[in-house]
């Protein structure tokens, strides 16, 4: 008797599945959180998924670190790199798409057609914010013809770091949709996940990892916004709030209020948003400054 | 000091030239119904690199009849999406073709390799990623919230930048939802043969772009076409009053990107190492043909003696020779009958009274060139100041005050770019401001990109390519 026929037969449905572990994303690199806390992701029917990193505060100041660092690169390439990058960006998610659709599937739990329409409508949003990046200041600028001997122009500029939550039923359109134009406009972008459907956000951040973004232009944290969000309000580092994906009407107030000490900017929250209609410029307008130039005309 | 240079050579292997090639109709290479051919020949080397079929009447209309159908069917009722995603794909494939493509395109027009590898393509690839995201964004770029295609465009483009020049026709027409027809110049088809390849490879839907090859006859047959409803040309003036004469009367909307004899003026407090490098460039790009080169260089007299040291100076570093060599600044000029038009032109300028200068050059034996040639004394009243000579000739003027410098600038025809130096930058935007040109470069020259609308005033033509203005030229406004 051979050793291998005492063992049960192998065949590929009995195949142990290696599971995968999901960690924060910050810098351009995958960390646990430093909390060293998880918590439990289930399908939409209560089955368990997998154990997400529950980011801690200091996750979230790292983070900052991380954009602002991001920033300066993203921010000072063309308009057209950008473009470029984020054009990749969409042709890594399309390569991706199978597991897009199983993740969004598992975590949304509506029918397959409809997770697959929906990382379909993710992707070609994506595509649609790629193309904004070197159109915006051509369709938000202005050449101002000042009463004066005067050249001025005004030219939209990205304001900085922006702290995002992402929208908490719309676990992949929904957070494309808010991250998109974020980075579009020369941002970088702190994001929470979706709560309770995290695992799309995990797979776009290994997207992002590898489409030639540089680290830190997004990161993406997972855990609770409520506990997570008030730090980053009140955080002098971040320019921006975006407050799609907060439900709680108070804890929005609270975080406006809170955002107010350094003058950021705020994006209200949006909790009954249709992810699937067109969208409009007005997140392309939303965390940009106006510049304005004046230089004198004269020999 | 002198440097010697080995040679360069960039290996041909990359490319694979077909002894001949049909007409692009419908998606598929076919044969001339006209059963007549050409050849067109490498200008460096006067090889024939390829018999190529020359379009006529049967041809044309066959291929407006395909770009009429795509109109109607898939093209014109396509989403703006989906568009924009096909646009993505040839940009890419650009890309991806980018080092055959260059050296395609220098084998056959005879400019410097490097020109082609990191000026021409690399601009092709940006031209259609720019308007790929247009496609989708049509209601944003100001044109009323619905903005419609034309219909059927003609575009007939020069042999000065012939990939280019294809891009920056076919990229806005199909990102507003037109499908084309385009004829590539009679002794440069080659590389737009391999964008229609290119088309194929990205599964564009037939009949979307047509590719037909000939001389001035099939342009003609063309652009008369009654089946087409948009006319684009680049090329020069006089053929192009003949177009504007062509579709009186008609329906079809036209732009036209005409000739050009641009000032490069340089004032006293130019930075003037910085100034020499533009003036070179401007006029010594591409072999001079380029039609808004700086051909006309503008001195503020004060500081012309010391120009002029330096700009020779500067020549006579120039490297002319073999276009495949990195180390090439100056080409093969594109064929003998341009040869024969610089030639005369320079001759007309001896005969005038300006003084000539070249730096000392050795042209090869074979081939069509042209030494980098300087006209000193030149007025306003000579021909080789007033007519585009689209060659490596350049005629120098000199001036006192700024208003005189703006007063001989606009002093032609021609309206579409200009060139100011000046460390002052309300003398820039003061002389930009009277210039009668559709594009001036300060303190830089022949800078392109598909953001920056490009396009003239006056006898240069009209319209616009590049930026959301370009678009213009390709759709109907909506109330």
């Amino acid at each position: 008797m051979t050793a291998s026929s005492m063992e049960p037969p192998v065949t590929s449905s009995e195949r142990v599945a290696v599971r995968k572990t999901y960690k924060l994303f910050v810098g351009g690199a995958f960390p646990r959180s430093e909390s060293g806390r998880t918590y439990e992701v289930v399908s939409a029917e209560g089955v368990f998924l997998a154990n997400a990193a529950k980011a801690s505060r200091k996750d979230a100041r790292d983070a900052v670190i991380a954009a602002r660092k991001g920033f300066a690169s993203w921010s000072s390439a063309t308009a057209y790199n950008r473009g470029q990058v984020l054009y990749r960006v969409a042709e890594v998610m399309e390569g991706r798409r199978a597991q897009f659709i199983a993740d969004v599937h598992a975590a949304e739990g509506s029918d397959e057609a409809a997770a697959a329409a929906q990382v379909d409508a993710a992707i070609d949003r994506w595509v649609w914010y790629a193309g904004w990046t070197d159109k915006v200041a051509q369709v938000l600028g202005s050449a101002n013809p000042v009463a004066g001997p005067y050249f001025d122009f005004s030219i939209p500029e990205p304001t900085g770091v922006v702290a995002a939550v992402a929208p908490q039923d719309s676990s992949l359109l929904g957070l494309v949709s808010v991250l998109g134009p974020i980075v579009a406009t020369g941002n970088a972008a702190l994001v929470i996940a979706s709560t309770a459907r995290p695992l799309p956000a995990i797979t776009l951040s290994e997207v992002l990892a590898t489409s030639d973004v540089p680290g830190g232009t997004v990161n993406i944290l997972t855990g609770d916004p409520a506990e997570i969000m008030p730090w980053l309000a009140s955080h002098a580092d971040v320019n921006a709030l975006d407050l799609t994906g907060i439900d709680d009407r108070e804890v929005a107030t609270e975080l406006e209020r809170e955002a107010a000490g350094t003058v950021k900017r705020v994006r209200r929250s949006e909790p009954n948003a249709d992810w699937t209609a067109e969208p409009g410029l007005s997140r392309l307008r939303a965390f940009v400054e106006t510049k304005t130039v004046w230089h004198p005309l004269g020999v | 000091m002198a440097f010697e240079y080995a040679p360069a050579p960039e290996s041909r292997s990359i490319v694979d030239i077909a002894s001949s090639y049909g007409l692009f109709i419908n998606g598929e290479f076919v044969d001339a119904k006209s059963g007549t051919t050409f050849k067109t020949i490498n200008p460096a080397t006067e090889e024939v690199l390829a018999d190529v079929s020359e379009a006529g009447a049967e041809d044309v209309d066959r291929a407006v009849a395909a770009a009429r159908a795509a109109y109607e069917g898939p093209w014109g009722s396509m989403s703006g999406r989906d568009r924009s995603k096909y646009l993505f794909r040839l940009a890419r494939l650009i890309q991806e073709r980018g080092r055959e493509l260059a050296v395609l395109e220098t084998l056959d027009n005879g400019k410097p390799i490097r020109e082609s590898r990191d000026v021409d393509i690399p601009l092709v690839a940006a031209h259609f990623f720019y308007h790929a995201g247009w496609a989708d964004k049509l209601e944003h770029a100001g044109y009323g919230a619905n903005p419609r295609s034309l219909g059927v465009g003609a575009q007939v483009i020069p042999w000065n930048f012939p990939l280019l020049m294809l891009a920056w026709k076919v990229a806005p027409a199909l990102a507003c939802g037109n499908t084309v027809v385009l004829k590539p110049a009679e002794t440069t088809p080659l590389t737009a043969l391999a964008f229609a390849e290119i088309c194929q490879q990205a599964d564009l839907p037939p009949g979307v772009v047509n590719i037909l090859t000939g001389a001035g006859e099939t342009g003609r047959l063309l652009v008369e076409h009654p089946g087409v409803d948009k006319v684009a040309f680049t090329g020069s003036t006089d053929v192009g009053k003949a177009i504007q004469r062509a579709v009186a009367g008609t329906e079809k909307s036209l732009t036209l990107e005409l000739g050009g004899k641009a000032a490069n003026i340089v004032f006293d407090d130019a930075p003037l190492d910085q100034a020499i490098e533009g003036i070179v460039n401007g006029i010594f790009f591409n072999q001079g043909h380029v039609c808004c080169a700086g051909s006309r260089l503008l001195l503020q007299e004060s500081i012309a003696d010391e120009a002029m040291a330096s700009l020779k100076r500067r020549l006579a570093t120039l490297r002319l020779g073999d276009p495949m060599d990195k180390n090439t600044d100056i080409g093969a000029i594109n064929s003998a009958e341009q040869l024969a038009r610089i030639t005369a032109l320079a001759d007309a300028g001896d005969a005038e009274g300006a003084e000539r200068w070249s730096p000392p050059c050795d042209l090869p034996d074979h081939g069509y060139w042209f030494a980098p040639t300087v006209f000193t004394g030149v007025t306003q009243a000579h021909r080789i100041a007033r007519e585009e000579i689209f060659g490596p000739v350049l005629s120098v003027l000199t001036f006192r005050t700024p208003e005189e410098a703006i007063e001989k600038a606009n002093n032609t025809p021609y309206g579409l770019s200009a060139g100011v130096w000046t460390e002052k930058g309300s003398r820039i935007l003061w002389a930009a401001d009277r210039l009668r040109a559709g594009v001036v470069w300060a303190n830089t020259f022949n800078k392109f990109d598909p953001t920056s609308p490009f396009g003239g005033y006056k006898e240069s033509g009209f319209g616009r390519e590049g930026g959301r203005q370009g678009l213009g030229a390709y759709l109907k406004e909506s109330s």
